[in-house]
């Protein structure tokens, strides 16, 4: 049964890494600047992973095929360089891969997090509740005016509780229901939560980010091709949770700006 | 003189069975997870201080009467362990007063502390008043809740020595011991964090 | 100073059936107790997620019998999108808590580990005692939600504020369910604390003679690390738990902020950090997983070198390699948060450890394929079992590899790529280190073996079964399937449902396989062939008593041990092995 262990392992094995090798199931198409770097570090571990999975198992598959149901009378040996070879082995592989990966994964990560936004990147904030994401451009003026929970009535579409009345930088806010963003210009992403966490993510864009309530959190992303995409919420937040989402617009420069005019007009 | 008590005490546990020097372990095991569930609510305190509605606590001066009784109760104890420790059996019956002087010592300080609370609750500082409020409370009533197993054990343990009817295991009035002196280094730590940081 | 004389024993001999069976001071039935606990949950928490994967297969089909037995969150049988995030709370908290805290540690830790270093019992056995009875008061808490007209909590596992913390304006589920869930862990805090006390205890203080450290076997020192995490990870939970529950009854704001605005209502709290929670929780949390896994890579590894009929290439290795894992599980836990709004540059300082982690389970992954290399190797159920757990771990270990890179992890987080991560290591992996101690001890515990051929099938069809299930999640992930959805209405999903329903039912026949396990559990309790006092003819003290063992395990009589337990293939022993408790010599190598 040893053998029959070893055999169905190596398929097993086998089934497991066709769909990669094959490429499958993919991520969509980067659209992002900063997406290319996240696509190659996923790439190299997968065939990092991919090299120690294979590995590992048929390994496992051939010792047991090998070492099992053995002759009567059979000895007992050990593997040369025992467990020193392992630990040395140990920290080699895993030593080179870490350093490797850690390393060189930094500098995607410090792409989406530590580059501060470009001076003249379009602002746009997105507000999560249960269960939609509405979102407010600010207008001429170029400020956001101030939320006040207190005025959040959304039977009466103000969703961010603005307060016109009193707070002149209201007057010109946009709010949508849907994220339209000029293609090719850096978009700066001010997040708020209205009631509980909440998480804003476009494949492909390669963009995750929780919101949290009462933090005053932001992105910055440049979309590099124009479609319609979806942002999905992915942090529970509900029994709506599965079907919180929006659609991000991804428009010619000079659509965008009819689009916006055409918002504008609306409010 | 007091060297030599210990390592008489020492020497004779080591050579027990390993039962008493389990109870031994598990005193300072358990000490080490209350240090650490403290510790977690000591971080909770830091990462709130981020947030802007902290208002400083006027601690009411009893709290450093009821410090003084606690702190004295560690006195008494120890007190009470040379007592019982002088000879090669334990002598309970010696330790009683001093036992007592601690129990009746510990309880002046929870009836303190309750007398704190109601002070205050007179300024209407209550449990989900503020930051600062929930935290004090949260800190003194888990002190309290964990300074009443320790006086569990010492009335029991000078219900067995009054009662004639056998005697208590010297590792388990050791350890009583060393709880308590903890929950009393525990306190000193708590009103530091409290006076500085509430 | 002589301590009044201790009565040779522990504890009485257990009389009368209350005793005997009920509120047992004997870690042996204690140990029995837990593992029927967790047997119980597992049992439990494989209904719910077949509802799960029903439902997200079959969204708009009727569950016979749901529909009269959660008449709201499943009206007419047809699962409501918050009855669906209560099953996935239930069954994440069911299995976590009760099944792999439970069985590979509680349950197989409390009936051996003073066997195994030849002790009558536990340090503290009414403490012991008190520790079952908090877990199952916890377990009957936690139940309760499933009666209660608001439903269970709809939070996950996690219990994330402030969805968690403001109460029922935030939806179903999240009153007195989230109450109950919140009151049921922290009771179970309670119940480990009591039981790690004792684990601790007990391994430093009441070995037998001739017993060092070092020569306790692999799973006693699994079970003595993981107590030692356990006692400070449940330290930190016991708090955050509270924290909660202030939050929620009491007015306080620890984790709520000011002006959020929930279905309409302006909730009145401020100051409070969402994050905290996080912080807490993982802070706990992270050590958990391997809270759940240590006892088993102890278990596979105790079992591995009884079937392999030689010892490790070296057990003090693969010791220091637990303990290392220990020791960094406590640096980690902002893996968890690496997009959630925590500092971006903590991100960084966690994702170091949290990769150097691979490097000890490299080392015990390649120690055991090192030292299988050469055996001897016993096909039994326990030692597959074993095998398979080595293949789970390499997998799901691997996939671990991607989710610790932060730049990885915007995308990945929140996939069903990190749901299969968890699935094969905890959900896999663990169960099948509690299987293989099943198959393994089952004899020792009952006095009877188990039927060889029904293990073997309940193995093919377990270990075929649990890749077709879970290996898809990963492909699922890379494509950014998100995770905790009741349904699957984005447009990216269609083409993906086809593997959904593969899992779905994989997961519907490895389930039912499960049954087979069952039978042979409890067919094997009344009518399995009386065991021999070794069957497998291992080294360790639980094999040198009577199957089952006699309360105080060995008969009044100090045991003494002359070397370590792994001295199987020894050159001019008589028979291929030396028992731990016989002087016979040893020859090294």
């Amino acid at each position: 049964m040893g053998k029959f262990f070893a055999i169905i392992l190596v398929v097993i094995t086998l089934a497991s890494a066709y769909p990669i090798v094959t490429h499958k199931f993919v991520q969509p198409e980067d659209i992002s600047t900063h997406g290319h770097a996240i696509d190659e570090q996923l790439a190299d571990t997968m065939a990092e992973g991919g090299f120690a999975f294979v590995g590992a198992q048929l390994l496992l598959a051939f010792f047991v095929w090998k070492f099992s149901s053995r002759k009567e009378g059979s000895k007992v040996t050990h593997l040369p360089g025992g467990a020193k070879l392992m630990v040395a082995t140990a920290f080699i592989l895993v030593g080179t891969e870490v350093l490797a990966l850690g390393v060189l994964g930094q500098k995607a990560w410090a792409d989406v997090y530590f580059t501060p936004p470009k001076p003249d990147a379009l602002q746009v904030q997105a507000q999560a509740g249960q269960f939609a994401f509405y979102f407010r451009y600010p207008g001429a003026d170029g400020k956001f005016a101030p939320i006040h929970p207190d005025k959040i009535d959304e039977g009466n579409q103000n969703y961010f509780g603005l307060d016109p009345a009193n707070d002149v930088e209201a007057r010109d806010d946009i709010v949508t229901a849907e994220m339209t963003i000029p293609v090719n210009r850096e978009i700066h992403l001010l997040m708020h939560s209205k009631d509980v966490g909440h998480s804003f993510y476009v494949r492909e864009l390669r963009i995750q980010q929780d919101f949290v309530p009462g933090l005053d959190l932001s992105l910055h992303f440049t979309a590099t091709k124009t479609g319609k995409y979806e942002i999905v919420c992915t942090q529970l937040c509900g029994l709506g949770h599965y079907n919180m989402k929006a659609y991000l617009n991804v428009l010619p420069q000079d659509e965008f700006e009819k689009w916006l005019k055409d918002r504008a007009a609306e409010q | 003189m007091a060297s030599t008590v210990y390592q008489h005490v020492a020497s004779s546990v080591t050579e027990r069975t390993g039962h008493a020097q389990a109870t031994r372990s598990g005193v300072w095991v358990g000490i080490f997870a209350i240090t650490m569930s403290f510790a977690a609510f000591t971080s909770a305190l830091m990462v709130r201080q981020g947030s802007g509605d902290w208002q400083h606590i006027m601690l009411p001066p009893i709290i450093y009467l009821n410090t003084a009784a606690l702190l004295l109760s560690s006195i008494t104890l120890e007190r009470a362990r040379r007592r019982a420790a002088r000879g090669s059996t334990p002598q309970f019956r010696d330790a009683l007063p001093w036992v007592a002087a601690t129990l009746a010592l510990g309880l002046i300080f929870v009836a303190g502390q309750y007398l704190v609370w109601r002070q205050l609750a007179g300024r209407g500082l209550y449990l989900a008043t503020n930051s600062n409020s929930s935290f004090f409370y949260v800190f003194t009533v888990m002190h309290v809740l964990h300074l009443l197993g320790g006086i569990a054990v010492l009335t029991y343990l000078i219900a067995k020595i009054a009662s004639r009817k056998g005697t208590p295991r010297w590792s388990l009035f050791e350890g009583a011991a060393i709880y308590w002196h903890f929950m009393g280094i525990l306190w000193f730590y708590l009103l530091v964090v409290i006076a500085t940081r509430l | 100073m002589e301590e009044a004389v201790q009565p040779a024993h522990v504890h009485a001999p257990p009389e009368g059936f209350i005793s005997k069976y009920v509120f047992s001071l004997d870690h042996k039935m204690i140990g029995k107790q837990y593992y029927g606990l967790a047997l119980v949950s597992v049992f439990m928490g494989m209904v719910l997620s077949w509802l799960m994967r029903f439902h997200l297969v079959w969204p708009d089909a009727k569950v016979p019998v749901l529909g009269s037995l959660a008449p709201t969150g499943a009206p007419g049988g047809l699962i409501t999108p918050e009855y669906y995030l209560s099953l996935l709370t239930m069954h994440g908290t069911l299995m976590v808590f009760f099944v792999l805290t439970n069985a590979p540690f509680a349950g197989f830790g409390n009936y051996f580990l003073p066997i195994q270093i030849g002790a009558e019992d536990m340090a503290f056995p009414r403490f012991n005692m008190m520790s079952f009875w908090t877990t199952f008061a916890g377990f009957l808490v936690l139940v309760l939600a499933f009666f209660i007209p608001d439903g269970p909590p709809t939070s996950g596992w996690t219990a994330y504020a402030p969805l968690s913390a403001v109460g029922k304006d935030a939806g179903p589920g999240l009153g007195w369910g989230q109450n109950l869930w919140a009151i049921s862990i922290a009771i179970f805090c309670v119940g480990q604390l009591l039981g790690s006390l004792n684990f601790i205890s007990t391994t430093l203080d009441l070995r037998a003679k001739g017993m060092t450290l070092m020569r306790m076997p692999i799973c006693t020192w699994a079970w003595f690390i993981t107590s030692c995490i356990g006692l400070l990870a449940f330290a930190v939970l016991l708090p955050a738990c509270l924290l909660l529950l202030l939050d929620r009854l009491a007015g306080t704001s620890f984790f709520i902020p000011s002006g959020l605005v929930v279905s309409d209502r302006l909730q009145n709290h401020a100051g409070g950090s969402p994050l905290l929670w996080q912080h807490l929780f993982w802070f706990f949390g992270h050590p958990e997983v391997y809270i759940a896994i240590l006892p088993a890579v102890g278990i596979v590894s105790h079992v591995l070198v009884t079937s392999m009929r030689k010892p490790l290439l070296s057990a003090k290795v693969l010791i220091y390699s637990m303990m290392s894992i220990g020791f960094l599980s406590w640096m980690v836990w902002g893996h968890h948060m690496f997009v959630s709004g925590m500092n971006p540059f903590s991100s960084l300082l966690f994702s170091f450890p949290t990769l150097t982690i691979t490097i000890p389970a490299t080392i015990i992954t390649l120690i055991w394929l090192g030292s299988l290399y050469g055996a001897n190797i016993q096909i039994t159920s326990a030692s597959l079992f074993a095998l398979g757990f080595v293949s789970m771990f390499v997998s799901g270990g691997v996939s671990g590899f991607f989710l610790a890179q932060p730049s990885i992890d915007i995308y990945l987080h929140a996939t069903y790529f990190v749901v299969g991560h968890f699935h094969m290591v905890m959900g896999v992996a663990a169960i099948f280190g509690i299987l293989s101690g099943t198959y393994f001890w089952f004899p020792k515990m009952s006095g009877r073996m188990m039927s060889e051929t029904l293990g073997k099938l309940h193995f093919w069809i377990t270990f075929v079964g649990t890749y077709c299930i879970f290996m898809p999640f990963h492909y699922l992930g890379l494509v950014g399937n998100v995770r905790r959805y009741s349904s699957f209405v984005d447009d990216f999903m269609a083409p993906l449902m086809p593997v959904h329903k593969f899992i779905s039912i994989a997961a519907f026949i490895t389930g039912a396989a499960q049954l087979i396990f069952l039978y042979n559990l409890i067919h094997s309790r009344f009518r399995g062939k009386v065991a021999p006092e070794n069957p497998w003819n291992g080294t360790s003290l639980e094999w040198s008593i009577p199957s089952p063992p006699p309360w105080n395990n060995f008969g009044g009589k100090h045991p003494v041990v002359f070397h370590d337990p792994y001295q199987y293939g020894v050159k001019g022993s008589k028979g291929d092995f030396v028992m731990q408790d016989s002087p016979e010599q040893i020859v090294s190598g």
